[in-house]
């Protein structure tokens, strides 16, 4: 901690010039994330309920059926994207063959594409236009239905369940299914003895990421969800045409706690999310 | 013979996987390009449809790039010295504060959004300008910057490199802009395509703070999709894919290549 001349003529410390750092920072997120935060707390409370509005969100049908529809959309989101994920992952990652990559990638590359593109693709394939509405004989159109919602959630939790379970199947000793053969377990009993315990943490963090994304989606949403009452589709028509912003302020509240307690999980299980999008 | 059912079985459930991502994504590709998608591919292909979005969004498409733009390089001067502060006092402190930028990542942006309008809506000047989308595109891809160079530079051995230099006489700034930067590079150029690469294709937040005069190219998708005919709407996505797939895949390079430092 010496005090050194610097080259403009003054003196700084370095714990100084490491504050310093910092300020942007603290200034930032405190003007543009902690204050609005707050206020957006504050504002949920100011409603005629006051904070018994957290009660409403239980009380009241509307929202109690929206919270139960969105919890189970998102579940069986996770459970479908475990099990396909976790598959496709350890085929990939233990077997090494030509293709290999251009699989990885395709199975990767959907990570960036935005809510509201990836509700396009499943309009494409489920909409009145759509490959399956023309390649049937009856009028099967899906896009817009809970169907369509949950294949949209499919396909953005697919490559973030995909790269959890990777990482974690690389860490897995290949040894340890070996000898589980060769005493004579069968695949089903490799996969239950031996391959999800292994990969049990790595599944949590994965089944929570998937899960918190799905809940708080809202590109998907807006392009497929135009008569499904999910959550942010309701905070959504609560905030611009009710006008009703302290419930609308209270929803948001309650999803983000949720969504944030469920990362913190998935990272302390994991060390890393790749989480945002949706 | 068990092994090889167990490895059929796998790869048909990849393939299907693939499968079912990739074909939606080729289809949308084929319509943005074909003269008429109820007729098929028969009907020919032709750019019109491509031509028609750059008439009628090309404006957004700008806007998005220059978004991008701004925000690497707010993120920069934001993130790089903070990721260098934060590295050199790891304590608890610290964690909170890397903890709580954070947040935009777990908490949805629709939320983050709500809570912006709320404090800065009736702020009109601020309010009806790109610097509050910009606000919001800061917020959401500056933890990804700052960890990217944090994450670099916990690996390496900054003290003793720090010390070294001031023993020589190198003052904290000196230090910063010829010990650290050079080395925090491969985290920089991973954050920064990180920072590019999310800014275009965010909509969460965009789509609650955009006026009608600023919409970017991932809300006049959204637009697009519900007002326009299949075509235009799947050759806009098009011109999207062509921009953010080159940046998503330098994107993966950058960040393997960080990773590896980090090991």
């Amino acid at each position: 901690m010496g005090v050194r001349p610097s080259p403009y003529g003054h003196t700084m410390t370095n714990r100084t010039f490491v504050l310093a750092c910092l300020t942007p920072l603290f200034i930032f997120s405190l003007a543009f994330l902690a204050l609005p935060l707050v206020r957006l707390f504050l504002e949920s409370g100011s409603g005629e309920a006051g904070w018994a509005i957290y009660l409403d969100i239980l009380r009241r049908p509307r929202y109690l059926n929206t919270l139960v529809l969105t919890v189970l959309v998102s579940l069986a989101t996770t459970f479908a994207a475990l099990a396909i994920s976790t598959t496709a992952g350890m085929f990939l990652s233990r077997n090494r063959f030509r293709g290999r990559g251009t699989l990885l990638s395709v199975l990767t590359l959907p990570l960036a594409f935005p809510g509201v593109v990836i509700g396009f693709l499943i309009i494409l394939l489920g909409g009145r236009q759509g490959l399956v509405n023309q390649l049937t004989p009856g009028h099967v159109v899906f896009a817009y239905s809970v169907i369509g919602l949950f294949l949209g959630y499919l396909y953005f939790s697919i490559p973030r369940v995909l790269l959890t379970v990777m990482a974690a199947a690389e860490k897995l000793d290949p040894a340890l299914e070996e000898a589980a053969r060769t005493m004579g377990a069968s695949p089903y009993r490799v996969v239950v003895d031996v391959i999800v315990p292994g990969l049990m943490p790595a599944l949590i963090a994965s089944g929570a990421i998937a899960f918190a994304t799905a809940m708080g989606a809202f590109g998907t949403a807006f392009t497929l969800a135009t008569n499904i009452d999910v959550i942010p589709m309701v905070i959504y028509t609560e905030f611009t045409l009710s006008a009703n912003i302290a419930m609308a302020s209270a929803l948001s509240i309650v999803l983000g706690i949720v969504t944030w307690a469920l990362l913190l999980i998935a990272r302390s299980l994991s060390g890393s999310t790749v989480a945002a999008g949706g | 013979m068990f092994k090889s059912k167990t490895k059929l079985l796998q790869l048909i459930v990849t393939l299907s996987a693939c499968a079912f991502l990739l074909i939606p994504t080729i289809m949308s590709v084929m319509a943005g390009l074909t003269a008429n998608y109820f007729k098929g591919i028969s009907s020919g292909l032709t750019l019109k449809w491509v031509f028609q979005v750059w008439e009628l969004y090309a404006d957004s498409i700008f806007l998005s790039l220059w978004l991008a733009i701004a925000c690497l390089i707010v993120t920069l001067i934001i993130g790089l010295p903070a990721a260098y502060g934060l590295a050199r006092h790891p304590g608890w402190l610290s964690r909170l504060l890397e903890e709580f930028i954070s947040l935009p990542l777990a908490v949805p942006g629709l939320a983050i959004a709500l809570a912006l309008l709320q404090l800065y809506g009736s702020m009109k000047g601020f309010r009806a300008s790109w610097a509050f989308i910009l606000v919001g595109h800061v917020l959401y891809t500056l933890p990804f910057m700052v960890r990217s160079i944090l994450a670099v530079l916990a690996a390496i051995d900054l003290k003793t490199l720090e010390e070294g230099a001031a023993s020589l006489g190198a003052s904290p700034w000196q230090r910063f802009r010829d010990i650290v930067v050079p080395n925090a590079m491969p985290g920089i150029l991973a954050g920064a395509l990180t920072v590019v690469t999310l800014s275009i294709g965010e909509f969460n937040i965009t789509w609650m703070l955009h006026t009608p005069y600023l919409k970017t190219l991932p809300v006049g998708l959204a637009d697009s999709y519900a007002s326009m005919r299949l075509e235009v709407a799947s050759a806009y996505t098009l011109v999207f894919f062509i921009l953010i797939v080159p940046l998503l895949m330098a994107m993966q390079w950058a960040s393997a290549r960080a990773q590896r430092i980090t090991k």
